[in-house]
């Protein structure tokens, strides 16, 4: 239950969790599981049958346990909505996750900083996928016109045997800020991880995007993709690492940055590593212009050149 | 409707067309008939001003007005539009998106019937990217469409059956039929003599110049007479000039 004292707070953030293309009626269902977070103070976190979601607010964040029980398939996606309405803050996510043995959730997760002039955002998540398990994780962030922040998602993965991790972070409305990215997957026995990292940097953004892939198990398979386009004086460094370490293993690191003008800079460093014979593990990095041909297509079919830029981008952040 | 006058282009200072003229009526499918290398893909370009080709001399007169300074854009909003004989993969862009931009946001009932034409059901390829994941033929099928739904005054097809199998290729060319039906002028190019045949008239370029325009059938067989077997490969022989 919501406290009147909060309750313009969580009205606000449930405002802008709905201008940054979140499903509004999803935070305001009592049988969906969620979790609202305002800086340092839960307004909302809500379980359901199966999926445990306990708290404990911080000095300068909050403590989040997010438990699937062993065996409970979650049937609707689970919503988190992180944010600071100010223009100044610091939020500090200390995230434990267990998926346990044959869970499934999908969970949905918005990151809204619309005013951020001086803002913190940091996760820190260790979490375990249990045996034949599946997580699909999506995050989108939603940072406002004023590029005043600094994002620092960081996890450690471990996929059980048979287990799936899938996520995508995805970043292109508003000013990026400063964003260092770090996630590192290891995967056991025939698991799978796929990291998937999608931004748009504008202005004086700078991005930091490291994925790594430990493919430990026999069969295990990884995914290590990065989509991304600059424009204006916006810099971005990518690492794309995938390790096959055992039988069979199979790995993929994809990483095109495109760059729209002459004062971006794209840094793509893919690093693909086999320490097993049977292992194989490929890599693409592809950086450069955006495709006047395609750019060309588009014109031809009536478009203005910055109207057929701008549908290459949307499509390649999709 | 279109009419090139003595059109010149010189690339790194190689002439590669020479004093090209052609004219294209309302209604017509016209087609221009060469060997590889004859400059087949770079009068397309021309036309529609992509590549950045420039004219290095002539003139390119669309409805009585130059366009030869003018944009890629700004052509296609006078009603010209080219579909690339290697077209353009865009990752995200689905075939529904690019149908109904290229169709000016028509109806989705439209759209999926100009899929129809060209031999592909919409409910498998409406939601699909435009991207490596399509087979060669079934990217040149989807451009086709998008130029159906476009509705165009003048369609510049540039090989439209290159990469096309035996069983699409009736396809492609009562797309292309169904598309002059409509009201599209279409300037077809190509190297097969069999797409050749749908066309009202045919003219043959070789070393990037008109030596021949005609009947198809006639025009055809003259240049599988003459240009198959001839051995001065883009170098118009003093007979043939």
């Amino acid at each position: 239950m919501i406290g009147y004292s909060v309750e313009k707070e969580y009205q606000g953030m449930i405002d802008a969790y709905e201008r940054a293309g979140g499903d509004k009626s999803a935070l305001q269902s009592r049988d969906v599981a969620k979790l609202v977070i305002h800086e340092n103070r839960v307004l909302s976190a809500d379980s359901v049958k199966g999926l445990k979601i306990e708290t404990k607010e911080t000095e300068t964040g909050v403590n989040v346990n997010f438990i699937i029980e062993e065996g409970a398939k979650i049937p609707r996606p689970v919503h988190l909505c992180f944010g600071i309405l100010p223009k100044e803050g610091l939020q500090e996510i200390v995230m434990k996750v267990d998926a346990q043995d044959n869970s499934e959730v999908h969970v949905i997760a918005h990151c809204i900083f619309p005013k951020a002039v001086k803002v913190i955002h940091k996760m820190d998540a260790d979490i375990e996928i249990g045996n034949n398990a599946k997580f699909d994780y999506k995050e989108t962030h939603y940072h406002g016109e004023f590029g005043g922040i600094e994002v620092i998602p960081k996890a450690r993965v471990k996929v059980g045997k048979g287990g799936v991790w899938q996520s995508t972070f995805a970043l292109s409305q508003g000013l990026v800020g400063k964003l260092d990215y770090d996630f590192e997957v290891t995967c056991q026995e025939k698991a799978v991880a796929e990291l998937i990292v999608k931004a748009y940097g504008k202005g004086s953004d700078d991005i930091k995007i490291w994925e790594k892939i430990y493919l430990n198990g026999t069969g295990a398979r990884g995914l290590a993709k990065s989509r991304l386009v600059l424009s204006d004086k916006a810099k971005a460094e990518v690492r794309g690492e995938t390790y096959g370490n055992a039988p069979h293993a199979r790995g993929h690191v994809d990483c095109i940055e495109l760059v729209n003008g002459t004062e971006a800079v794209a840094r793509a460093i893919p690093i693909v590593s086999v320490t097993d014979g049977k292992a194989k593990v490929t890599h693409e990095a592809a950086i450069g212009s955006i495709d006047r041909k395609q750019i060309e297509t588009l014109m031809a079919r009536g478009l203005d050149e910055d109207e057929a830029v701008d549908v290459i981008v949307r499509g390649i952040l999709r | 409707m279109l009419v090139v006058e003595k059109l010149r282009l010189a690339l790194n200072g190689k002439p590669i067309i020479n004093d090209l003229s052609l004219h294209v009526e309302k209604g017509e499918i016209h087609g221009i008939l060469g060997e590889n290398g004859t400059g087949k893909t770079t009068i397309a370009y021309l036309i529609m001003g992509a590549n950045n080709y420039k004219p290095t001399a002539g003139r390119i007169i669309f409805q009585g007005q130059d366009i030869a300074d003018l944009s890629v854009s700004q052509r296609a909003k006078k009603g010209i539009t080219l579909a690339w004989q290697e077209p353009a993969r865009v990752e995200g862009l689905t075939v529904r998106d690019y149908l109904t931009l290229s169709g000016n946001h028509r109806k989705i009932n439209q759209i999926e019937r100009y899929l129809w034409m060209v031999g592909m059901e919409p409910g498998q390829y409406l939601d699909r990217d435009i991207d490596a994941t399509l087979s060669g033929g079934e990217r040149k099928r989807i451009e086709l469409a998008s130029v159906l739904a476009m509705h165009p005054k003048l369609a510049i097809l540039d090989e439209p059956d290159s990469g096309i199998d035996i069983v699409s290729l009736p396809l492609i060319l009562n797309g292309i039929v169904e598309m002059n039906r409509q009201g599209s002028s279409v300037l077809l190019i190509t190297h097969s003599e069999r797409v050749a045949e749908i066309a009202h008239r045919v003219s043959i370029l070789c070393a990037g110049n008109i030596i021949r325009t005609g009947a198809p059938s006639e025009t055809s067989q003259w240049f599988k007479n003459n240009c198959l077997t001839c051995p001065h490969i883009n170098e118009p022989t003093d007979e043939i000039k």
